[in-house]
């Protein structure tokens, strides 16, 4: 009983943590996306339909992942290229996200999916307890670590990692140091894309394989909050993906026992977890204003 | 050759006034494209999605009342926008607007008085102010990001208007479904010409209120406080305007705005509270916010562009079997291309066909 709950918070947190890694490496390089929603929409979308087209959810699973990325090109092209206000932009590309899915999703509403399937790594995955658990899970559950090690791997540990934090905090002199800027940008925004759209897919294929409108519902703000709450920390976004998750997860068991609580009321804890979290972070501003990247949201316009 | 942006010594008025007409073109540029893709005609799709709409009485009615709400909670969100208060939570004061004001009909059906009404409206605006009043004190207090808070609890409020409807005020006598009991006549928002159609007070509201505000921004101190704020909070600062308080004040008047539409639909256009009274209002004002590029009487005609939308919407799934979700697409869309066009308000965009490096030229003035 506990193994399955601790399986399935991994597979309510597994998406989160795809998303948020991504966008935290976008905001690293100071450029704020405020359309993970949009594109993670259309991940699950895209992921859905040529899992279910062509048969093979690997295709499905790498078709979210260009979508994803394509989706963020035209958010770059607007904030990078354009200086348009990155908020309103990111508010664009979700409400954009949120439509078009629904528009290309319906013929695919109701219909059954395809799920990708889980690995078991041979005897270590018949480890009483945790093996199921740490051994027996999705293919992306083992990306979505490797992706966490990567990212801190590569802005901690690389000179490509220091130059993308450099444009983060301070683009100006970063521009002077002779950094591309804006392509820089460019590159980082296109990873969260790709990351918001395998998100996505991991919706579509693995969490609930099927197509319902809005599937994402929140997912990709509450991943937004998840990089505030990690202050911008690959690490530390795991423990909030695994915290949601267990929220997430904890409440779906308690609406199935039949606590005496509305189900609407324990549907809404997710919501309401993020607004505490956030909260409790930002009460401590040094903590916040320390680990903020400094160029944050501020458009940069090469001087020539 | 290269294209690049060259900032212009100051914001282009002729693109100022210009810049949505472009977008609007452009988005029905790439919509005629998007219905090539779905294998319609073109021009057939755009006559039927953003032309018969305007041809009947009784569809100009129901431009009006989808534009009511467009309107009041995109005049409210341009105050916030401008002084720099990101309120996406319009949807949930929409919606707690909408429940606040509902107390009087559905949990005392018997209070029938001619003073209902006007309590109902002032109960719901009171309802979307407080709920709005949550992000902004937060912000306020601990510097709590009011993007994500606000839109979080838009979540909250749909969850817990699905549990009135089908817990607490769901029907008596209305076998089961998650609705509750109708609205009796006293609650009822009178339509402005009942024999032509269903427009109701709330488009008044929304043109009235669209109007103050004008006033308001444009010819008050208040209006410089939020306009200076916006742009300079250092500025704003030193002219010894408060930071919180405008976060407070822009937020309770966007989500008084956004509660009076709440009820205005409910008691205008519903007559009862459902589990989904709002196709997306709160957010699509977003867009509608900023094709009125923030002035309140630009976004009197943005809402009415926006309601057509959904009517075109609806019209083009009748006529010619296009789904009504290609109307939340077309939304999207319009909202990129009028930041995009936007661009041209602040920046020249200037092609040049130098390869060679230009020689490093002395610094003219300051660095």
């Amino acid at each position: 009983m506990l193994e399955s709950i601790l399986i399935t918070i991994a597979t309510a947190a597994t998406p989160l943590l795809i998303a948020a890694m991504g966008e935290l490496v976008v905001e690293r390089s100071g450029v704020l996306n405020l359309g993970v929603e949009g594109m993670m929409i259309m991940g699950a979308i895209t992921g859905f339909a040529v899992a279910l087209t062509t048969g093979s959810v690997w295709l499905g699973v790498f078709a979210a992942i260009l979508v994803g990325a394509a989706f963020a090109l035209i958010f770059g092209f607007l904030t990078l290229s354009l200086v348009t206000n990155q908020v309103a932009t990111g508010l664009a590309l979700t409400l954009f996200g949120l439509g078009l899915s629904g528009m290309l999703g319906e013929g695919f509403v109701g219909r059954p999916g395809l799920r990708l399937g889980r690995i078991d790594i041979p005897f270590l995955s018949d480890l009483p307890f945790v093996g199921r658990l740490l051994f027996g899970q999705d293919p992306l559950f083992y990306v979505s670590l490797l992706l966490t090690a990567a990212v801190a791997y590569f802005l901690f540990a690389t000179r490509a990692g220091l130059m993308l934090r450099a444009v983060g905090d301070n683009h100006t002199s970063a521009h002077a140091q002779g950094i591309n800027v804006v392509a820089v940008r460019y590159l980082a925004v296109m990873f969260g894309g790709a990351c918001a759209g395998l998100a996505g897919a991991y919706l579509s294929l693995v969490y609930t394989p099927q197509w319902v409108e809005n599937m994402t519902a929140g997912r990709g703000w509450i991943a937004l909050a998840l990089v505030v709450f990690a202050s911008w920390r690959p690490w530390r976004v795991v423990a909030g993906a695994y915290l949601f998750g267990g929220v997430t997860i904890g409440q779906l068991h308690a609406q199935a026992l039949g606590v005496a609580i509305p189900s609407q009321l324990l549907s809404s804890l997710p919501y309401l977890a993020t607004i505490a979290v956030l909260v409790i972070i930002s009460r401590n501003r040094r903590l916040t204003m320390m680990n903020t990247p400094a160029s944050l949201g501020r458009p940069f316009v090469p001087e020539r | 050759m290269r294209v690049e942006l060259v900032k212009r010594p100051q914001r282009s008025a002729l693109f100022s006034a210009l810049s949505p007409f472009i977008a609007l073109l452009l988005t029905l540029l790439a919509g005629a494209v998007m219905f090539l893709f779905l294998g319609k005609n073109p021009a057939d799709a755009l006559y039927y999605f953003f032309i018969e709409p305007l041809l009947e009485t009784w569809s100009l009615h129901e431009l009006a009342v989808k534009a009511a709400p467009l309107i009041l909670i995109g005049v409210g969100l341009s105050i916030c926008y401008l002084s720099n208060n990101w309120n996406i939570g319009a949807e949930g004061q929409f919606i707690i607007g909408a429940i606040a004001g509902s107390i009087l009909p559905v949990a005392f059906p018997g209070f029938q008085s001619p003073i209902v009404l006007p309590l109902m409206l002032v109960m719901g605006i009171v309802g979307g102010a407080a709920y709005a009043g949550i992000p902004a004190w937060l912000k306020a207090r601990f510097g709590t990001n009011e993007i994500l808070t606000s839109l979080m609890l838009v979540y909250v409020a749909q969850l817990f208007l699905d549990w009135l409807v089908r817990g607490p005020w769901r029907n008596p006598e209305g076998f089961n479904f998650p609705e509750t009991r109708n609205f009796h006549a006293y609650a009822i928002l009178p339509e402005i010409w009942p024999a032509s159609g269903r427009a109701h007070w709330g488009f008044v509201f929304a043109i009235l209120a669209a109007l103050v505000l004008w006033f308001v921004l444009s010819r008050t101190l208040k209006g410089f406080e939020v306009k200076l704020i916006g742009q300079s909070p250092r500025a704003g600062r030193f002219a010894g305007f408060s930071r919180s308080r405008m976060i407070i004040f822009a937020f309770l008047v966007s989500g008084a705005l956004a509660g009076l539409a709440g009820i205005s639909e409910v008691s205008g256009a519903i007559g009862q509270l459902r589990p989904a009274i709002s196709p997306g209002y709160g957010f699509t004002a977003i867009i509608v916010a900023f094709l009125g590029r923030l002035n309140p009487l630009g976004i009197i005609a943005a809402g009415l562009v926006l309601a057509l939308s959904y009517l075109g919407g609806e019209a083009a799934q009748i006529s010619i079997g296009v789904s009504d979700k290609v109307a939340r697409a077309f939304q999207g869309m319009l909202l990129f291309f009028v930041l995009a066009c936007d661009t041209l308000i602040h920046y020249r965009i200037r092609v040049s066909r130098r390869l060679v490096a230009k020689p490093i030229e002395a610094p003219a003035g300051h660095a």
